[in-house]
């Protein structure tokens, strides 16, 4: 019965991170783009700086009505949604914020193979609402994020693979356990890679070409109202807090700190991936939207040989400390 | 509780191997008292064989695609079922993570519509049907044969761990490991040279930048 009661715990926990976070997330976009911008952004909902547009917001999409187009595939153009927000539910199982089994959802013995297996699943649903919602935009969009998929995966997947050779183990919290401070420099190439290959996963601008609004609408998400657009918004929310959440736990030494490291782990954890998040959001006022062939020549000819020569750096050095 | 190891080395075909092998494990094992886990390895295989029946029969393109995504993951349950855990990730990783979604990419550059394909249909349908069963039939003959008297213990630590895989694929099965690895090169080295030669010919204006990056996954 002990048994149940704590998965059960930590699935509620996991759950509700998983609802919340993204909130503070888009809270925290508002308002940090409206100051860059010389703006206020929201101002009135909840009283005190507008905290609760996003509350409003999702009243909103709730009562808006579910459109189906004429000409979609109804059932594949209902089911997108759910198939683009849940796999980051299931990694963000995975992800540890503190020592010990007390931290994490669910160790994962390859656990860098299931968050990058499962985050890739994510991006079927992109691919269903495009081609579903008979809507040539969409479909660009679909085709767009196809491409795009498949040219980031391979960077993320090599650089993930190094951070495994210099730990010794594909587990998350194995490789957290092992890390030293000076993996910092020596990773540090591979840590940009991934974060900026998963930025491109995400289609966070600058690598939102997949719903470039000047040119396909809103891509593969132009048809969808109410609900399930907001899911879809969620989605890109939740996969910010996965990716800074990776990112952290892969190259950033998780719940190492240089002080108070007994016990308060989970605020560095916490902390290293706020300041990643605000790193996604600041991208995001920062840069212009690339070009399609761009991002794919960003990818193959820069990304991936980077993270080839990580590798080779990361064995020679296993190799030269062993 | 065990179930036969000879169902864990099941490729991409044969959900129909994991159904029938599970039920010859059954039978020198207590047919009439299966365990948990056997049951739900049974249901399993049976979704992913009806999942790939349906791939196969479906007159609409892009839905064949999306069952095959449900076969695919099916199958990663099985390894999971298994202790397969390693197998299982890379499954979903590179099959529904990849190649699915470069299967869709294909289908919707070209031919993608709402609806049925009237000429999704091939006239070479028996013999289709008649390669397949043969592939699976000695796919089937082959892992019983080879795994009939072994057994692997769920109760205990996990036989498909990382640990484990990496170490038998790096040991005892280094060399062919390494033969794939050539063999997927040269796959690569040849998909980059066909698709340069086919935009030389016609159009010189346009960098073949799609077929490259279909070649190297």
């Amino acid at each position: 019965m002990n048994d149940v009661l704590d998965v059960t715990l930590r699935l509620l926990i996991v759950f509700v991170v998983f609802l919340t976070f993204p909130l503070i997330i888009g809270q925290t976009e508002h308002k940090v783009m409206a100051h860059m911008q010389g703006r206020l952004g929201p101002m009135y909902a909840g009283g005190f700086h507008g905290w609760a547009q996003l509350v409003a917001d999702g009243v909103k999409f709730a009562q808006k009505e579910d459109i189906v187009p004429a000409g979609a595939d109804r059932r594949i153009f209902q089911l997108a949604p759910a198939v683009a927000l849940l796999p980051y539910l299931l990694v963000l199982l995975a992800i540890p914020i503190g020592p010990g089994e007390g931290a994490v959802g669910e160790v994962i013995d390859a656990g860098v193979f299931f968050v990058l297996a499962v985050m890739g699943v994510g991006v079927l649903g992109s691919l269903m609402a495009g081609w579903a919602s008979a809507n040539k935009f969409s479909l660009l969009g679909g085709l767009r994020t196809a491409a795009q998929l498949l040219a980031y995966e391979l960077p993320m997947l090599l650089t993930a693979a190094s951070v495994a050779m210099a730990a010794g183990t594909v587990s998350l919290p194995g490789i957290v356990d092992a890390f030293e401070w000076w993996w910092l420099p020596w990773q540090i190439v591979g840590a940009i890679v991934f974060f900026v290959a998963g930025l491109a996963e995400l289609q966070r601008p600058p690598f939102d070409m997949p719903v470039a609004d000047s040119e396909i609408i809103f891509g593969a998400y132009t048809e969808y109202t109410g609900l399930r657009f907001a899911l879809f918004l969620l989605a890109e929310y939740a996969g910010i807090i996965v990716l800074c959440g990776l990112t952290t736990v892969l190259f950033l030494g998780g719940w190492h700190g240089p002080w108070g490291a007994d016990g308060l782990g989970w605020v560095w954890t916490l902390l290293k991936t706020a300041i990643l998040a605000f790193v996604v959001i600041w991208l995001r006022v920062t840069y212009p939207r690339l070009r399609e062939d761009q991002l794919q020549k960003f990818s193959w000819t820069l990304l991936v040989p980077l993270s080839l020569a990580q590798i080779a750096l990361t064995g020679v050095v296993k190799v030269v400390i062993q | 509780m065990s179930l036969a190891v000879a169902t864990a080395t099941l490729t991409g075909r044969a959900a129909a191997t994991a159904a029938q092998a599970t039920t010859t494990a059954a039978d020198t094992r207590g047919f009439l008292s299966p365990t948990g886990v056997e049951i739900a390895f049974l249901l399993v295989g049976l979704v992913t064989l009806g999942a790939a029946v349906v791939t196969v029969t479906t007159r609409q393109l892009v839905h064949a695609a999306l069952w095959l995504v449900v076969a695919l993951g099916g199958l990663a349950v099985e390894y999971l079922l298994l202790t397969a855990e390693f197998i299982a990730w890379v499954q979903v990783l590179i099959y529904v993570g990849s190649v699915v979604v470069l299967l869709l990419f294909g289908l919707m550059l070209t031919k993608a519509p709402i609806g049925r394909s009237p000429d999704a249909d091939s006239g070479n349908r028996w013999a289709a049907l008649t390669v397949a069963v043969a592939a699976a039939a000695a796919l089937v003959w082959v892992v019983v044969d080879a795994f009939r008297t072994t057994w692997i213990d769920l109760d205990g630590a996990a036989a498909g761990s990382t640990a484990v895989t990496g170490a038998s694929l790096f040991q005892s099965w280094v060399l062919p490991f390494e033969a794939l690895s050539v063999l997927l090169l040269a796959a690569l080295v040849g998909a980059i040279v066909l698709s340069r030669k086919a935009a030389a010919d016609e159009q010189p204006t346009q960098p073949p930048r799609k077929e490259r990056k279909e070649g190297a996954r």
